[in-house]
């Protein structure tokens, strides 16, 4: 297990450079720079703080300064926001983030698990067919149109709750962004669940269990879940990427300042060293998020043995 | 008898009774299915209506009705479903959007479909180091924020429409790499295959005439699948800022400018999302619906 | 009788599918007395399975059942889930054909069992646990305290249905059910098993009901046979009764099954074929960058020798490297050694080398369904090699040899624009076999060509081979598990195990007097009642 993790580790390597090169030389061949001012400096001055951010150094050297940088957690100075290093901006947003993304993926696995399971037991039930519409139309309907109807209807009309900002993180300013990035994956692990339920208690296994005499219930709690739940945590490493990429219109949405919000602001800003800091952090929180994933995976199925 | 009628007790070459194949089989299934069925027609419906729709209507996409700002959907400004602020028509305009939104689809797949198919299949039917070394790229591509780099893409070389269907295109074949290697492997394995072989039957010909008829089913559903996360996709870096430029326009645009003015004018947000949600709806029903067709293990 | 064990009276079960309505079972009526074996026997959609599932009542859903099973004069149809939950596992337990998909994979195999006593005894903990072990001692499992924790995928087929027969005996029940408990093993596996369900049988003394497709393995072990055929009883009694005088002539194609006749050795003066020296096959298993790469050796050094005329039949258990030899010899697969074919060294021919005899040389897989490309009509894949080795051909020409071929296994040739899965597992099979012969090779690899079908099909399919053999003067390689068929058509046999010959001889000689060990107990095994 050790050894696999280790291994898993070593190469996630060439993904993360990858990622970090791209984002590299991107940023150099972007037109513009960090001191392109609203006036013009003078030359003197400009070739000073070039040589002070040693962008006066070839490329190949330069590149090699960033990745060794990067390696100490500084992803350099922010564009726009003078005051900040991107690092700095990055540590800010996370937790936010992470609050948001964390509590939505937490509420899909809660909703979506179970209402897999009911609507397997009970297939082609008028039940059944309502969850997977509904589901479907998770699916259909995209968070940046749930979003605003969220807020219009709960924010404005009924005034039930904040329609957006942070609030540090006062519960009420967190139901709607939570509900409206969880919604997608609540249908596809709804109807994964369903899928890998079904195909599950239609196994011989469960026959077997069902022949020693236990109950329904015993069948579906102690031998079909936990099979059932394999193909669903396959899906986890998606559905997190997928709750980071959509977190990142719902902080614009609704206004909350992870680093979602600064991703955009930056994007549209052409803020490039903020850009590509938080791709480089993104990248390697995806990596880290499939290792976690896979080292789960190979605990709840002993058939997977990581020894080589 | 025809001329075709063989000497002696033979059968003539048209008395032959002719089989259904699984092609048709599948048509037939499908045809049961009456949700696939209802969102085919539905699909055909937004398709025809966003070719011609525009050309049938009074408005263009970025004329000013000057005695229409904000109009509410309504038969009487004979703007059917109102104008936006700038007094432009808002069906003309969701039209529009909807062509731009369906060629990003379709083309965006054509490029991940064909990518995908001749990646897979060249990986799965070589086989041994070179599929190895192809799938440990996929690996490595499927581990990175794709959707981060293509943001990253867009803001360093601009807004450009073949940009975006390059770069959809080359997020999406991965998955689709991955279905035809595994079809082609499982395939490779089944014994008409072998037989092929031992018929001495052409490598070229193995592919073209026993490989890739059998693997099109999964395909078939996997592109029904693909077009709407294309089309999600192509409407998320849109509503981002980051998609088509004015005075082009799309869904996820249209919905970008709704959400704007949601509280004063909310058909400006739920015009575009009915027609896109609508579009995504139906494409997922059908590729259930082919699934469940094709799928042998339902036969 | 108020001492039946088990009285299943006009049971009729019918399946509510979406195209109509299937009646699986018609109208069968039979009973067990108590520590009796009764087979229940019939070829696949005899509805011998869905009788033996309705009496546990673990049909799906979709099944409708009507008529009376009674256990101990109670009728289970009738009884509620609670009740039957009570006698599952518990008076009456079941195992199945399918010893690798029967155990949960996620469970040690210790937990599986152990479930069982608690569900019905109340047993738990360290008193489980010992019943447990004790219980794989008796089903033979090696080392029990040791293997009680193993998950099912580390042990073999063979000794998952020993787990399987353990968890069943755990209570003690006084009826079995085993719906072909040894059909997915190998024949040597087979013996043992039903070795040991005898001798639990006379240890527990519990009655059991034997379902199974082949009616020669209950000669020995059944007290009373049932003979079903779509879905109706057609006949029953003792064993020796059935087996001596069957009134039914389905029952006597059962008996006879066992294919008959036997073929002439051919005269030692006929040109040599095919010749095979030193033939070595290996798999890389992994791939290592920096170590010695993983590798099987599937076929270890074989010598071969097959003269025109001949049929050499290849016997041995799975894995013991025959379909390789098989496929080495046609260049199917990358080989070291030398092969001869027709005085031609062809080892070392590439594909297109290979390619102008490929006509000369033709196979049939097992396969009946993987062996037929779906989306082909048959006259397609009949047709196909013909396009490759006789292009100049044209389009009625092919036709015409299709007809031919069709006609040559007795299918009906105008069924040729249909496509495979429109075929019965038998139909397909002729279509295969249509396919080789189309390009009049010499030469046919017979890969368990029969062993997916049924038995009374399987005789029809062995007529057709050896009459053809005749017609054409075809030399086969027959390559098969099943001895009784081998003993039929070849007139030489190799008996190969772990990629090596261990004897080879006339047919006649081998099966009258085996010489070697592993030889004699594979005849046991597939020879019940020999033995």
């Amino acid at each position: 297990m050790l050894t696999y993790t280790l291994k898993r580790l070593l190469m996630a390597v060439p993904t993360l450079l990858i990622v970090i090169t791209i984002s590299f030389f991107l940023m150099r061949i972007a037109p513009g720079g960090p001191f392109d001012g609203e006036r013009q400096l003078p030359p003197e001055i400009e070739a000073n703080l070039k040589a002070a951010y040693h962008l006066d150094e070839p490329l190949p050297q330069q590149y090699l300064r960033y990745m060794g940088n990067l390696l100490q957690g500084d992803f350099g100075p922010s564009f726009k926001y003078k005051d900040f290093s991107v690092t700095e901006l990055i540590a800010q947003g996370f937790p936010v983030s992470l609050e948001i993304g964390g509590l939505a993926i937490l509420l899909a696995l809660l909703v979506g698990l179970p209402l897999g399971v009911v609507a397997a037991l009970r297939r082609n039930s008028g039940l059944d067919y309502a969850v997977m519409g509904v589901a479907l139309a998770g699916i259909a309907v995209p968070n940046f149109v749930i979003a605003p109807i969220l807020a219009l209807v709960f924010g404005v009309l009924l005034a039930w709750l904040p329609a957006g900002g942070w609030n540090g993180g006062a519960l009420p300013n967190l139901i709607l962004p939570v509900i409206a990035l969880s919604i997608q994956q609540i249908a596809y692990i709804a109807r994964m669940m369903r899928a890998s339920m079904i195909e599950v208690l239609g196994s011989h296994y469960i026959r077997t269990a069902r022949a020693k005499g236990l109950s329904e219930r015993q069948v579906i709690w102690r031998h079909a879940i936990r099979p059932a739940l394999l193909p669903v945590t396959s899906y986890l490493g998606p559905a997190i990427a997928g709750i980071i990429t959509g977190s990142v219109v719902i902080e614009q949405i609704f206004g909350i300042p992870g680093i979602g919000r600064y991703f955009v602001q930056a994007a549209l800003n052409r803020d490039y060293t903020l850009v590509m800091g938080t791709v480089v952090f993104y990248g390697a929180l995806i990596v880290l998020m499939n290792l976690l994933v896979d080292l789960f995976y190979s605990a709840l199925d002993p058939q997977i043995r990581y020894d080589d | 008898m025809t001329t075709d009628t063989l000497p002696d007790n033979r059968l003539s070459l048209s008395e032959a009774t002719a089989g259904e194949s699984l092609g048709r089989d599948a048509w037939r299934r499908l045809k049961q299915n009456k949700a696939a069925m209802v969102s085919l027609v539905l699909l055909v419906v937004i398709a025809v209506t966003c070719l011609i729709g525009p050309y049938l209507l009074p408005w263009g996409l970025a004329e000013v009705d000057w005695n229409a700002f904000s109009v509410a959907p309504g038969l009487d400004s004979g703007h059917f479903l109102g104008t936006d602020a700038n007094g432009r028509d808002l069906l003309t305009r969701t039209l529009y959007g909807g062509r731009v939104s369906l060629s990003v689809a379709l083309v965006a797949t054509l490029v991940s479909l064909v990518i995908g198919v001749l990646y897979g299949a060249i990986s799965g039917y070589v086989g041994g180091r070179l599929d190895n070394l192809m799938m440990r790229f996929v690996d490595i591509m499927y581990s990175l924020p794709f959707m981060f780099l293509v943001i990253l893409l867009m803001v360093v070389f601009g807004r450009n429409i073949f940009l975006i269907y390059a770069a959809i295109g080359a997020v999406e074949w991965l998955d689709m790499a991955r279905i035809v290697r595994g079809q082609t492997l499982a395939l490779k394995q089944r014994e008409f295959i072998e037989a092929a072989h031992a018929l001495g039957v052409r490598d070229r010909k193995i592919v073209t005439r026993h490989l890739i008829p059998n693997a099109i089913g999964p395909v078939i559903v996997y592109v029904t699948l693909t077009v709407p996360k294309v089309i999600l996709l192509e409407s998320f870096l849109s509503f981002l800022g980051l998609g088509v430029q004015e005075p082009l326009t799309s869904w996820g645009v249209l919905i970008s400018e709704g959400t704007d003015m949601m509280q004063s004018a909310p058909w400006l947000l739920l015009v575009p999302s009915l027609f896109l949600a609508t579009t995504l709806f139906c494409l997922n029903f059908l590729g259930d619906g082919l699934r469940d067709a094709l799928d042998p293990k339902t036969r | 009788m108020s001492d039946t064990l088990l009285e299943i009276d006009n049971l009729t079960v019918d399946f509510q599918l979406p195209t109509g309505t299937v009646s699986a079972v018609k109208h069968v009526s039979f009973s067990l007395q108590p520590g009796e074996t009764l087979a229940l026997v019939g070829e696949s959609g005899s509805g011998k399975s869905v009788s033996s599932t309705a009496a546990m009542r673990l049909l799906p859903e979709l099944a409708r059942t009507s008529g009376a099973i009674r256990f101990k004069g109670e009728d289970l149809l009738r009884a509620t889930p609670r009740r039957m939950r009570h006698i599952r596992g518990n008076a009456i337990s079941m195992i199945f054909q399918e010893p690798m998909t029967s155990l949960n994979p996620l469970h040690r195999i210790g937990r599986q069992v152990a479930e069982v006593l608690e569900k019905h005894r109340g047993l738990k903990g360290r008193q489980a646990r010992a019943k447990v072990v004790e219980l794989l001692e008796q089903v033979g499992i090696p080392d029990p305290a040791r293997r009680i924790d193993s998950y099912p995928h580390e042990l073999s087929g063979g000794q998952r249905q020993r787990v399987m027969i353990a968890m069943a005996l755990a209570c003690e029940p006084e009826l079995l059910i085993a719906d072909e408990p040894t059909t997915a093993l190998d024949v040597t596996v087979q013996a043992q098993i039903l070795a040991l369900l005898k001798d639990l049988q006379a240890r527990y003394g519990m009655a059991i009901l034997f379902i199974t497709h082949d009616l020669g393995i209950v000669r020995h072990f059944a007290d009373r046979v049932c003979v079903m055929r779509r879905g109706e009883l057609i006949e029953s009694g003792p064993t020796a009764e059935i087996f001596d005088t069957p009134r039914d002539d389905y029952t006597r194609m059962l008996i006879d099954a066992d294919p008959r006749g036997r073929k002439a050795p051919v005269d030692p003066s006929m040109p040599v074929l095919f010749e095979a020296k030193n033939l070595q096959v290996r798999f890389t298993l992994k791939k290592r960058l920096f170590r010695a790469s993983e590798h099987f050796e599937a076929v270890r050094g074989i010598d071969l020798t097959i003269r025109r005329g001949q049929t050499v039949g290849i016997v041995g258990e799975s894995g013991s490297g025959k379909s390789t030899l098989g496929r080495a010899l046609l260049r199917l697969l990358d080989s070291r050694g030398e092969i001869r074919f027709d005085g031609q060294d062809i080892a070392a021919l590439d594909t297109a080398g290979m390619r102008p005899l490929r006509s000369r040389l033709q196979v049939v897989f097992q396969d009946p369904f993987g062996s037929l490309s779906p989306r082909m009509t048959v006259g397609e894949v009949i047709s196909e090699g013909l396009r490759v080795h006789q292009p100049a051909l044209d389009r009625r020409q092919r036709e015409a040899r299709v007809i031919e071929a069709l006609e040559d296994v007795a299918l009906d040739p105008a069924m040729r624009n249909r496509y495979p899965h429109e075929f019965s597992g038998g139909q397909r099979q002729r279509i295969a076999i249509a396919r080789a012969l189309v390009l009049k090779p010499e030469f046919l690899l017979l890969d368990e060509p029969t062993s997916a079908l049924d038995r009374s099909v399987q005789v029809t399919v062995i007529d057709l081979l050896r009459d053809l053999q005749q017609k054409h003067g075809l030399t086969y390689l027959f390559i098969s598990h099943d001895l009784s068929v081998v003993r039929a058509l070849a007139d030489t046999v190799l008996v190969m195990k772990a990629g090596q010959i261990v004897e080879q001889g006339a047919t006649e000689e081998i099966f009258a007097n085996p010489r070697e060990h592993y030889t004699r107990e594979l005849m046991r095994a597939a020879f019940v009642d020999a033995a």
